[in-house]
């Protein structure tokens, strides 16, 4: 029922041994003359880790940069709110890792659903990236001797994680932001903030501009490139609640997939297990609490179902420390995926704590009386801060209370070894692409992810389309352009002229709502098939009912929103779909159909080991399936056991 | 946990544009959750203006976790309302009590201009970074991280400077709208390091001058930015500064 293309997609990974992959090609690439890199433009949308680091790289290179952000400012993007570290093989602490081994484990952590050498490539170049960090004055923890602290960090065995208190994201952003900046004052980049990416831009089949809106004047911009580079996040407001910034959206990227860019494995959500829990219906966004939590934390419910009494009243043998029951190797520092379904199995068992049953403890009670109070203060004191603030429960004095939410999206636009997308000339790095996770993304691999493409793959990849593509100019009055501005105001007046009577947050909490129930932590067949036919009727109400007050000539974040949620309204749809195609659990997807008799995951490699790419055929059409087999020449895939 | 009910009454600055005139609009607010953020009571009250076809409130934030430094807001009088260490997207109504009427005002200040309603433009925080808070290293350039040691206790200080979140509350709690508490920040951090030295005299006297040119007034010690700071980025840094250019000033080459 599903259309598949005939033709299997290339992704040019280059020949060789894995190990010497990625500096054969280095080689290999074209190389742009220095004198003749300025008279090349280069458009990133998006300035968080990817995209500012690109930035900023490619600035110093002697590109022409044009930068584009949604924020009031560049170092706003939620890169920065990722708290806990970032990995690299550094092998500092002597305690076994390698190049090898970190690609070993985000390779397995991903539950063999990334491209080999992809994710061998990161892991070559993690150890760069801290270098330039610390160049840039990132204040990495240290000893007291001067040297670089590393904490173990989820699912792993080895302590490779670098981090600052747990503000890691806000601090290697402030790199990337700070370095970028350096590049707009030496006139390299110019930045575009409170822009809106709305269209792309294709001349000959090339991605040569983007379509912006100006947020604060509401007046449309043409810009015009030699190449687009995409950068723009993950998809995770699908669901409305996440532990996403409000903002963050798949506007950008599904813009580029209706105009033929494929979407790949969009069904790879990761849910993270250590988030602040619901408490009402006005609730507008979930809180993380890092995993890093977990280094101290324990995990548990009661063992007796329905057991209200206070956790200070409960006995430990009355307790039920499930992770380290079920998980006795890894205990509490199981993956996510693992550790996010086991809270909702147990919850579902009648087990939950809280007024909602939807929450687990995390205890730090045995930590506090090991370490004392300040040692737990310093490692983990701003995030202790947070719970208090949002719960008004003091977590030094009684457990924290989680639940998973939605926090990372391993899927995104389909991507060949270089970062090109299939449409030549756009580029997507960092979450928005789905190249290195695989079905699951290990901690503190986001960070190494997004500045290994903005700091050291796109500077040396787009040199080669820029050295070998003939690129024309493009005049902003060029037909496509026009047409594609068309486009985008068209939309925004269809929008405006709707008038109906529901405001967007309400369609996007029903949105979300669907997602979470049927297309959330578990999944099957009947909910599936159910909820693709709810989002079309969800859509259609949308574009009947919904009211966007005021005028698309002024700021308007209504009208910013509601462009958004139909988007979202498009790409969920898309997202159910690819579920249903994935007859297997792998990874952050689990189908409650595939399943041990334990209530593992049951990966079916002989049916499934591919990236479902997608090609948008049209608003409720049915897309058409193209498939990148995953080769595995070096790592033989196994069940992952973390018992 | 229980759920308390406040019904209140909010004095919300409206301002169509940035060349309009604005002005103070009183709303009526019932059944607001004390488990409710600030933000989240404005998204309700923004469903309760939409449903009476009256235009949405317009007010930044985007992580609403207290790291981005997109909310802002005067809240009666306070830059991020009552509670110390907190940013306005961290403080939850259980602060405020049945019948309270609040006044909810933009960031005041002349370099923060305002957009519209409650939304202002930060942009000079960027360009006093752009004139020199950075370290000058190419991608690619980078010595190994272990290469210099910094010594973990100063290397903690400059985290405490480097921890500033951007928002501008510091700028708005100020009666004459200095920027000192933010540009001290990323000063002090970079002069601590051990790799922001080489480019130490340039950088101050460069953020300085970039500051002075947007129109922030003059620091007074009057340590409110301290006080209003949801990053707590103390005092000190300003005192550092104030050593940093008085140091270039002699000391560095014309």
């Amino acid at each position: 029922m599903v259309r598949v293309a005939s033709d299997t997609l290339n992704s040019r990974v280059p020949e060789g041994p894995l190990q010497q992959k990625w500096d054969k090609h280095l080689f290999d690439m074209k190389l742009v003359n220095p004198a003749n890199k300025r008279k090349f433009t280069v458009i990133v949308v998006g300035t968080g880790l990817a995209g500012g680091a690109a930035a900023a790289s490619m600035g110093e290179l002697g590109y022409n940069v044009k930068s584009f952000c949604f924020q009031d400012s560049p170092r706003r993007a939620h890169s920065i709110a990722a708290q806990g570290g970032i990995n690299a093989a550094k092998n500092y602490q002597n305690d076994g890792d390698s190049v090898w081994r970190l690609f070993y484990d985000t390779l397995k952590g991903g539950d063999y659903r990334a491209r080999e050498a992809n994710v061998h490539r990161l892991a070559q170049v993690s150890n760069n990236i801290i270098d330039q960090c610390v160049a840039q004055g990132v204040p990495f923890a240290r000893e007291y001797g001067g040297t670089l602290s590393n904490r173990s960090f989820g699912g792993a065995q080895v302590s490779r994680t670098f981090y600052c208190r747990g503000q890691t994201g806000q601090q290697l952003l402030l790199g990337a932001y700070q370095a970028m900046m350096r590049q707009v004052s030496a006139g390299k980049v110019k930045l575009f903030a409170r822009r809106e990416m709305l269209e792309l831009i294709i001349v000959d089949g090339l991605a040569r501009g983007i379509v912006v809106r100006n947020l604060a004047t509401g007046q449309l911009e043409t810009h015009t490139a030699d190449a687009v580079v995409l950068a723009t996040g993950g998809y995770g407001n699908v669901y409305y609640l996440s532990t996403m910034a409000k903002g963050c959206n798949v506007t950008a990227a599904w813009r580029c997939a209706r105009k033929g860019a494929l979407f790949a494995n969009p069904c790879y959500t990761q849910i993270h297990p250590t988030c602040i829990p619901v408490t009402g219906d006005y609730q507008s966004k979930l809180t993380l609490m890092s995993e890093s939590l977990r280094n101290d934390g324990r995990v548990w419910v009661p063992a007796a179902k329905g057991d209200k009494r206070a956790p200070d009243q409960i006995p430990d043998a009355e307790r039920d420390y499930y992770l380290e029951r079920r998980y006795p190797s890894f205990g509490n520092l199981a993956p996510r995926d693992i550790s996010s379904r086991a809270a909702k199995e147990r919850c579902d068992a009648g087990h939950g704590v809280g007024d909602t049953g939807l929450s687990v403890f995390l205890d730090f009670r045995d930590a506090i009386k090991r370490d004392g109070e300040d040692v737990i203060r310093k490692k983990y004191g701003n995030l202790f801060h947070m719970y208090h603030k949002i719960t008004a429960e003091d977590p030094y004095k009684q457990p924290m209370r989680i639940f998973p939410a939605v926090h990372y999206t391993m899927g995104g636009l389909w991507v060949d070894y270089n970062l090109m997308s299939n449409i030549k000339g756009l580029y997507v790095l960092g979450e928005a692409n789905f190249s290195d996770h695989g079905a699951n993304r290990l901690g503190a691999s986001a960070l190494m992810q997004g500045l290994s493409d903005g700091y050291f793959v796109i500077p040396y990849t787009i040199g080669d389309h820029l050295a070998t593509t003939k690129l024309e100019k493009v005049p902003e009055d060029h037909p496509a352009c026009l047409q594609a501005k068309k486009d985008a105001e068209d939309r925004i007046t269809r929008l405006m002229s709707v008038q109906g009577k529901r405001s967007v947050d309400s369609f996007h909490r029903e949105l979300g709502l669907l997602m979470w129930e049927k297309c959330g932590m578990a999944r099957n067949r009947a909910g599936l098939e159910q909820v693709i036919g709810e989002i079309r009727e969800l859509r259609e109400r949308y574009w009947k009912d919904v009211r966007v007050l005021g005028s698309g000539a002024t700021l308007n974040q209504s009208l910013e929103k509601a462009g958004r949620v139909a988007d979202f309204m498009e790409f969920g749809e898309l997202l159910a779909i690819d579920a249903l195609n994935r007859e297997e659990s792998c990874g952050g997807h689990f189908r409650e159909e595939y399943q041990t008799s334990e209530g593992e995951a049951a990966r079916n490699d002989a049916d499934y080991s591919y990236v479902a790419a997608w090609e948008f055929q049209g608003a409720g059409e049915e897309p058409v399936l193209h498939k990148e087999p995953l080769v595995f020449e070096n790592v033989k895939p196994s069940t992952r056991s973390y018992k | 946990m229980s759920t308390d009910v406040l019904n209140l009454n909010l004095r919300v600055w409206r301002q169509a544009g940035p060349n309009a005139t604005g002005g103070f609009k009183t709303y009526r607010l019932n059944g607001v959750s004390t488990h409710m953020s600030f933000l989240e009571m404005l998204d309700v009250l923004n469903e309760q203006l939409i449903a009476q076809s009256e235009e949405p409130v317009e007010f930044d934030h985007d992580c609403r976790e207290g790291i981005c430094g997109m909310c802002s807001l005067m809240i009666n009088g306070q830059a991020h309302g009552p509670d110390n260490a907190t940013t306005t997207c961290q403080l939850h109504m259980r602060r405020f009590k049945d019948g309270d009427t609040i006044t909810i005002e933009p960031w005041r200040a002349a370099a923060f201009p305002v957009v519209r309603d409650l939304v202002v433009d930060r942009s000079a925080f960027d360009r006093i970074i752009q004139a020199g808070g950075f370290v000058s290293i190419n991608t690619g350039n980078a010595p190994d991280g272990n290469a210099i040691p910094v010594p973990g206790v100063k290397q903690e200080v400059a985290m405490d400077g480097a921890a500033c979140i951007g928002c501008g509350a510091c700028v708005a709690a100020c009666k004459n709208a200095s920027a000192m508490l933010f540009v001290s920040a990323k000063v002090s951090q970079l002069a601590i390091l051990p790799q922001g030295h080489p480019e130490r005299n340039t950088r101050v006297i460069n953020m300085v001058a970039q500051m002075d040119k947007e129109g922030f007034g003059s620091c007074t010690n009057t340590s409110e930015c301290e006080a209003a700071c949801p990053a707590e980025v103390s005092v000190a840094h300003i005192a550092r500064l104030n050593r940093e250019y008085l140091r270039a000033s002699i000391f560095a080459e014309a």
